[in-house]
């Protein structure tokens, strides 16, 4: 496969391990937060980490919107899918995403609630054109990578004069989710999380472009390098960030040269700012309120907001109190510390969204890391100011 | 003067549909199981028009093996729910190292479904059961009523002998042994999945539905006692059949991404639906457990055979408590592959 | 919610559609989001939409400087 395969050459991949081994300070640390979920799950699949000398480690970071998705909302989104005449469209990912009391979009489809799973939100329009009849819900999440597509799929809806279309806006945003992490107890004062640069989302980044991150890099003196989605992309990422902490630099970098550019998807933000505008606070699973952190529809488009056609009301619900997920998403807990990783909480009963989602950390490590011995204690050593 | 008989009129196979009364017993489920599956399974046991058939046992074990297909949608690119019913029940027959001898087809059929693709899967299930040399000698037609069945659902069974002194079992595999694949996977899962809808894509990938009973038997004439285990990794995947020997034989395994073959227009399909190729299913592959000693020959043997032309060595057998399959990735990092738990979701994250 | 992947445009259709393909896995795909868009081209495919073009110049720098990081000394 083009523009894949050789960004996965295991020969490749030895002689950049092998530099990042002789670059690496041995008298230091480097602790990388890999925000975006797909490079979470990369990582795993492919291994990487035993690729990387012992004082280069990666941390998971919060960027998968399954997994940042508040149980209020999903019920939220089952609760409509149970009223009557309401076909609800949703990416697959969220099918088995728990809800409070064992509740799932899945369960409730068997149990005989229209639920639908698509690839694509033209699957939604289409939906809505040829079942008049019903009422179609789309189910939106997705970082900046995926409210393009919805966007659009509200701008076909106006266009068509779809009286039956609607969406449950979850859409949330990188910046705002690095800052929250950022300007964390355990990142600013504590010290008990260390992250010394990004790895930036690849596909959000071709949308947002380079621009937003140069505001942390400055402000919080932290690298950032955008990388793109295959392991060698991360590896090359990865050393750049380490030549930037050796030289003591903390810039913006585009790894990802062959799909993002320094002001992204200019069209894209178009779209996005037509329909979209910003929620002056919106809660994420595990981070709590991040202001100004999400999307809602414009007044102009309001008439496809799904929360207000089916007067839908978040019911506050929490998360199993042994669910380590909220720590788990800033980095503060590794999934191991869990008490119910691997015992109750399993890719077959998950007890929380880190588990269910392929890109959410506990999944990534049960399904393809699990074998590795439990974490070696953090060495004393200098960190890195 | 003879008593006159009335007029049998033809099936209207091209336009008609099945109808509660070819499932009530009388004339007209006669006429279904004669013009449709008679027709087509054509033999001596079914011409005898009994409830049952009997045949002469073979000397040695005999094997049993049941099934039921339900693949939606009913025909797909390689094959159909009837020439599947008839490779599956071969296969589970002949991962044992027994030679499959008899079958047998219930049919579960719902009301309003087409004669023609009745027809037509008759048909299917015919010609894959003549050249496998496997009968189907007895069955079964039941209709329900519209919306009680997906179109039509298939229960088979089949029956098998074992040659003398071959005792194949899943906890037999032991840490040195080799791992072996007789060819490329994930075809069928991709092939069924490129049908369905919502996940629309064009591709020209079939389904690699298949008899193994032939390949087998090489196998066994060269591998004999050496051959610890076979499976065909159907449902789940290969990921499911290396995990169930994993915990059945309590050994772990060591297998190479970069041996495992994978078409690359299946891995270009696996790529768009987020999908590993390892969770799958297959419906014409086989993997074995072999002591070393026979490893050799009996791959050359795969080889040479034309379900095995891309037979290949993936992995060893190894100690390991926890009962791991680790896989060293193309990459060279290391990963496990598990069970993919629940049913498989394309992955749009 | 990042799963995307290159795919090359093998149809241009109208209303902002094209035909793309994978290693022979052909799918049509919305291209509202991208511009000038040709036979040929490589585009980063994500839920349906095409996000970006591909440039073949900045991939081959790319996989040479990732050759080249492997070979110093």
């Amino acid at each position: 496969m083009k523009y894949v395969d050789e960004y996965r050459d295991g020969r490749l991949a030895k002689g950049i391990a092998a530099t990042i081994v002789r670059e690496a300070d041995p008298q230091r640390l480097y602790h990388f937060m890999e925000f975006c979920g797909g490079h979470t799950h990369a990582i795993s699949r492919y291994g990487l980490e035993d690729l990387l000398p012992e004082n280069v480690r990666m941390i998971h970071g919060p960027g998968c919107p399954v997994c940042v998705l508040p149980i209020a909302r999903l019920e939220m989104a089952i609760e409509c899918a149970q009223r009557p005449n309401v076909t609800l469209c949703t990416y697959g990912d969220l099918m088995r995403v728990p809800g409070s009391h064992g509740s799932s979009l899945l369960k409730a489809k068997a149990a005989g609630a229209d639920i639908r799973m698509i690839y694509s939100t033209l699957d939604a329009i289409r939906i809505a054109e040829r079942e008049p009849n019903r009422e179609v819900v789309f189910f939106a999440i997705g970082f900046e990578t995926t409210t393009p597509p919805t966007a659009l799929a509200i701008r076909a809806a106006a266009k068509k004069k779809l009286a039956n279309f609607s969406i449950l806006c979850n859409h949330v945003l990188t910046p705002a989710a690095i800052q929250s992490i950022l300007q964390s107890p355990e990142v600013r004062e504590l010290g008990s999380v260390r992250i010394d640069g990004f790895i930036g989302p690849a596909h959000v980044s071709t949308v947002i472009g380079l621009q937003p991150y140069r505001f942390f890099a400055e402000e919080f003196q932290k690298p950032v390098v955008v990388a793109g989605f295959e392991p060698l992309d991360v590896a090359q990422a990865i050393l750049m960030l380490v030549r930037q902490i050796n030289e003591g630099r903390h810039e913006v970098e585009n790894q990802y040269v062959r799909a993002v550019t320094e002001f992204g998807n200019e069209k894209a933000q178009a779209e996005v700012a037509e329909v979209f505008e910003l929620r002056e606070s919106f809660e994420w699973r595990g981070l709590g309120q991040v202001p100004y952190g999400a999307l809602r529809l414009r007044p102009a488009y309001q008439g496809f907001d799904a929360e207000k056609r089916f007067a839908l009301v978040a019911k506050p619900a929490e998360d199993n109190p042994a669910c380590e997920c909220g720590a788990i998403l800033r980095g503060v807990k590794k999934p191991r510390d869990c008490k119910l990783f691997g015992t109750v909480c399993t890719p077959d009963t998950p007890m929380g969204s880190c588990m269910v989602s392929p890109e959410g950390a506990c999944s990534a490590h049960w399904t393809y890391g699990r074998f590795r011995e439990t974490t070696k204690a953090a060495p004393q050593r200098r960190s890195v100011a | 003067m003879s008593v006159q008989q009335p007029i049998r009129r033809k099936l209207d196979v091209k336009n008609g549909r099945v109808d509660l009364s070819h499932g009530a017993g009388g004339r007209a489920m006669g006429q279904l199981i004669e013009d449709i599956f008679h027709a087509a399974f054509d033999n001596d046991w079914l011409r005898a028009g009994n409830d049952q058939s009997a045949f002469d046992v073979e000397a040695g074990r005999m094997v049993m093996t049941t099934d039921g297909y339900v693949v939606s949608p009913i025909f797909f690119p390689g094959g159909d729910i009837g020439s599947l019913a008839v490779h599956g029940t071969i296969n589970d027959i002949a991962m044992a190292g027994a030679r499959p001898l008899y079958l047998s087809a219930s049919f579960f059929i719902e009301e309003g479904f087409p004669l023609a693709d009745l027809q037509r899967i008759a048909a299917s299930m015919g010609e894959a059961s003549r050249e496998a040399g496997v009968p189907i000698i007895t069955g079964d037609t039941k209709v329900v009523e519209r919306g009680k069945a997906d179109g039509v659902f298939i229960s088979t069974a089949g029956v098998g002998v074992e040659p003398p002194g071959l005792r194949l079992s899943s906890d037999a595999a032991r840490p040195g042994d080799f791992v072996v694949l007789s060819g490329t996977i994930g075809d069928h899962g991709v092939a069924v999945m490129s049908k369905r809808e919502n996940l629309e894509f064009e591709t020209q990938i079939l389904s690699d539905s298949a008899a193994l009973h032939g390949l087998v038997a090489t196998m066994v004439a060269v591998g004999g006692a050496g051959i610890r285990v076979m499976r065909d990794p159907t449902r789940g995947g290969l990921a499911a059949t290396l995990n169930e020997f994993a915990h059945q034989s309590r050994v772990g395994f060591a297998i190479e991404e970069e041996a495992i073959p994978v078409r690359p227009e299946v891995a270009a399909a696996c790529e768009f639906l987020g999908l590993d190729p390892l969770n799958v299913a297959n419906e014409g592959k086989l993997v074995a457990i072999l002591a070393p000693d026979v490893v050799e020959a009996t791959l050359k043997a795969m080889k040479a055979h034309p379900l095995g032309a891309d037979a290949a060595v993936i992995g060893r057998v190894v100690e390991d408590p926890n009962f791991f399959v680790e896989m060293r990735t193309s990459f060279g990092g290391g990963r496990i592959v598990d069970w993919l738990s629940g049913e498989q979701l394309p992955r749009i994250c | 919610m990042c799963l995307a992947i290159p795919v090359q445009v093998s149809e241009i259709l109208p209303d902002d559609m094209a035909k793309v393909s994978l290693d022979g896995v052909t799918k049509t795909i919305s291209t509202a989001l991208v511009e000038d868009l040709k036979v040929g081209d490589y585009v980063v495919l994500h839920v349906g939409y095409a996000l970006a073009k591909i440039d073949p110049e900045e991939a081959e720098r790319t996989l040479a400087l990732l050759a080249s990081a492997g070979v110093a000394a």
